[in-house]
């Protein structure tokens, strides 16, 4: 775990990442203790530029609501999507796969063609049709999102413990006469993991993405306020207001870029390969 | 700022669309936008907004109506009502034929209200009252009512009663009619072509009845799906006319300061379109009318008409708007007092149960206003809850009463026999069907007034009786009225006279002229 840290703090990218990641968690965690006031609340005349108001430091939309208000509560709301839905999605796929894997065969080709039929499928799309079909609200996005986004995990899992099951020690448990299940859990997964783990934490990304989309298109929760649907407010607006869009997209371009950097930064602590190249 | 700028451009449109001493000008093309694009164009079938503002121009009505709703001739020359206001005698025109060059005659009209009973409910609801309708020669038509009904003289307009040839209708199945998708008219200008998607194209009708009319050559009405790119399209000059309602009430100020622009919110008057939203009286805390009244407190109704409709329009102070018949403003009233509207909730003992808010689906304003709305009454101590929907569903859960608070707006057709009365008697809560007594507030004193108010002469008697209802209905606060909209119309300085009736684009094309 130590040499882990170490690795993760020595490459920049993961370091810059982890700031912007635990700087989003503390505005997401914290922010709305400083703004007991709901985003929704009209505070102010309607389209008052940014930085003139020091209690309205960037301003306000077309109802006369705090931005920066909207952008901490949004912060809320798009991280909590981003990392549940990446957690569902997790929790479908990674068993999927590992059971493709391990048991081969027909269990193999059924659960691949199962995973292949949602990859057919355009995801945004699909995403939008779950929504819709569900009706607009977090736990529905939640669960669209993690429809949309547990195949990959699934192959890469599969692929994971394809390789994985010949090697010696998983044959030696065989021969020792554990169970399936336990040669999975405990042999298995915990070898398969570091892949996962830096897949997961891009799929965060995308899941904020994802549900900026739709949000922006106006199927997000309407009792929310998130990132997108701030800038798909916005929008209509955007020559008469520039700030109300500008923000919101400004937080979520750092956010995911936040995000891809611990990616890149986890990729090069958990690859022993590359970590050892670097010493 | 901004609303006095507009303001004072509303006064120098009316202005100029007063000063008709300027001689007309023949030729030319206007392009106008059309929003959303029409399902069809057979206006006695098809009643939605962009259809009447299309077809309303290709068909006419035996009257027309000036801004103050007083009958004007058209298809009927002349008309006269008998000693006892149940006979109602018109004199058609002579000399008008349709597009294809047939005469047009009595059994046209004879045919197009026996078509309009069955595919037309509102011009069903209008026609209850008549008993039989005759044609003693081909230019007279005599309508027999069953007892007098004050506002039979209002019933005539285009998209309420509009004429059909009875030659290429009759004996087909009129559903399917071919020239539904070709429509044929006597109005000013005839149906030429249409690209779904693109544009509707309407020529000058050159056998029009009345000599020198009228005066443009061709109507183009653009299709452009995205409200951005109508003001966009508008700014490049690729089109001349914005019809009230086709650009984001935010775009309104910005291009009203566009050099050689003129805006008006004249056209309107005839159906004075209201704001209100539906309480479900049934159930729950709104069946408490002192709930009801909380949220008729809790509303900032200034607010959203100075932020959210920029200025345009007026808080309404009950169930008829201001610029139809009979109303009053002598009513209680309902300022913005949140206090007020806690103190009432308090004692009804409104214990912060859950309120469903269905905002409509008809875009930006709309959508902003539900979450003013929701957070007014957030404010007050409500616990509201917006259910996010299209316009489909939305009109499924009103009409299947599965709703608690629902945005909508309704037209009222200049009195309130014809457009008010159907939101609040008992006799109009059917399950199933929008745009009635959804909310299912049920008062035999109301229905009894408007029964009465319907049928009462003279006018005189009719005004005391829909004051009372008036009164009782603002105390008892059956849906929220919020404001008289107001749909302003964009347009160039240089297109005259293109609105000077009650229901404005929808027929104004026949007075229109471009000055070059």
């Amino acid at each position: 775990m130590k040499q882990f840290w170490k690795s993760m703090l020595k490459s920049p990218s993961g370091v810059i990442g982890l700031i912007i990641l635990l700087l989003a968690i503390s505005v997401a965690v914290f922010g709305p203790m400083l703004f007991p006031n709901s985003p929704w609340r009209m505070v102010q005349r309607p389209f008052l530029p940014p930085f003139t108001l020091s209690s309205v430091p960037l301003g306000t939309d077309a109802l006369g609501r705090d931005v920066f208000a909207g952008m901490i509560f949004g912060a809320r709301v798009s991280l909590l999507v981003g990392l549940v839905s990446t957690l569902v999605a997790l929790i479908v796929g990674v068993p999927i796969g590992a059971m493709a894997g391990y048991f081969g065969g027909k269990v193999d080709d059924a659960l691949m063609r199962f995973t292949e039929f949602f990859q057919t499928i355009p995801s945004f799309a699909l995403a939008i049709v779950l929504v819709a079909i569900l009706q607009p609200s977090i736990y529905s996005i939640v669960a669209s999102i993690a429809v949309v986004s547990w195949p990959p995990v699934a192959r890469l899992v599969r692929g994971e413990v394809l390789s994985l099951r010949t090697r010696e020690y998983v044959q030696a448990a065989v021969v020792t006469g554990q169970s399936n299940s336990w040669i999975i859990l405990r042999e298995i997964l915990p070898n398969a993991l570091s892949p996962v783990i830096v897949l997961a934490s891009l799929m965060v990304a995308t899941a904020i993405l994802l549900e900026s989309s739709l949000s922006f298109l106006g199927l997000g929760d309407p009792n929310l306020i998130s990132w997108g649907y701030m800038v798909g407010a916005g929008r209509t607006v955007i020559r008469q207001a520039w700030w109300i869009t500008v923000f919101p997209g400004i937080a979520i371009l750092i956010s995911v870029l936040g995000l891809n950097l611990i990616g890149e930064g986890l990729n090069d602590a958990l690859n022993p390969r590359l970590s050892r190249e670097g010493r | 700022m901004s609303k006095r700028v507009l303001l004072g451009l509303l006064l120098a449109c009316g202005l100029t669309a007063s000063a008709l001493a300027q001689q007309p000008k023949t030729g030319g093309t206007i392009n106008a936008v059309i929003q959303p694009e029409p399902p069809g164009l057979m206006l006695a079938q098809i009643q939605n907004g962009p259809t009447q503002m299309v077809s309303g121009n290709i068909f006419e009505g035996l009257l027309r109506y000036s801004p103050k709703l007083e009958p004007q001739p058209e298809l009927a020359e002349s008309w006269s009502v008998s000693e006892d206001a149940k006979t109602y005698t018109f004199k058609l025109k002579k000399g008008v034929t349709w597009h294809d060059g047939k005469p047009f005659t009595a059994a046209d009209v004879l045919f197009s209200i026996e078509m309009l009973k069955q595919t037309h409910a509102r011009a069903r609801n209008n026609l209850a009252q008549v008993e039989k309708v005759e044609a003693p020669d081909d230019y007279t038509v005599v309508f027999t009512l069953k007892q007098p009904f004050g506002p039979f003289l209002g019933i005539f307009e285009v998209g309420s009663m509009p004429m059909v040839p009875k030659h290429l209708y009759e004996g087909t199945d009129w559903k399917t009619n071919p020239y539904n998708n070709a429509p044929v008219g006597t109005g000013p200008f005839m149906f030429k072509e249409w690209q779904k998607g693109s544009f509707i194209r309407l020529v000058k009708n050159p056998n029009y009845h009345e000599k020198g009319k009228p005066y443009l050559d061709e109507i183009y009405w653009q299709v452009i799906p995205d409200a951005a790119a109508r003001s966009v399209a508008y700014e490049t000059g690729k089109v001349d006319v914005l019809p009230g309602g086709s650009v984001e009430n935010f775009d309104v100020p910005r291009l009203s300061k566009l050099k050689d622009t003129c805006v008006t919110g004249a056209g309107w008057e005839f159906f004075s379109p209201l704001a209100w939203l539906w309480l479900n009286n049934r159930q729950g805390p709104l069946a408490d009318k002192r709930v009801r009244q909380a949220i008729m407190y809790a509303i900032d109704r200034d607010f959203a008409k100075d932020v959210i409709w920029n200025g345009l329009g007026k808080v309404a102070t009950g169930p008829s708007a201001s610029t139809i018949k009979f109303y009053t403003d002598d009513v209680k009233k309902y300022p913005y007092d949140p206090a007020k509207a806690k103190a009432l909730l308090k004692e009804a003992g409104y214990k912060g149960e859950k309120i469903r808010l269905l905002p409509l689906a008809y875009g930006e304003t709309w959508q902003r206003w539900g979450e003013a709305v929701k957070q007014n009454l957030q404010d007050v101590g409500m616990t509201i809850e917006t259910i996010a929907t299209d316009v489909a569903g939305g009109n499924q859960k009103i009409a299947e009463w599965d709703y608690d608070i629902a945005f909508t707006y309704l037209y009222q057709y200049g009195d309130p026999a014809l457009g008010v009365g159907r939101n609040y008697v008992s006799s109009a809560i059917a399950k199933g069907q929008m745009f009635n007594n959804v909310e299912g507030y049920s008062n035999p004193e109301i229905d009894k007034l408007f029964a009465d108010g319907a049928v009462a002469t003279p006018d005189s008697k009719r005004k005391e009786i829909y004051e009372k209802a008036q009164k009782i209905l603002v105390e008892d606060v059956p849906v929220a009225w919020m404001l008289e909209l107001q749909f302003p119309t964009i347009m160039r300085c240089k297109v005259k006279n293109l609105i000077t009736t009650g229901i404005g684009v929808n027929d104004g094309f026949k007075d229109a002229w471009l000055d070059k």
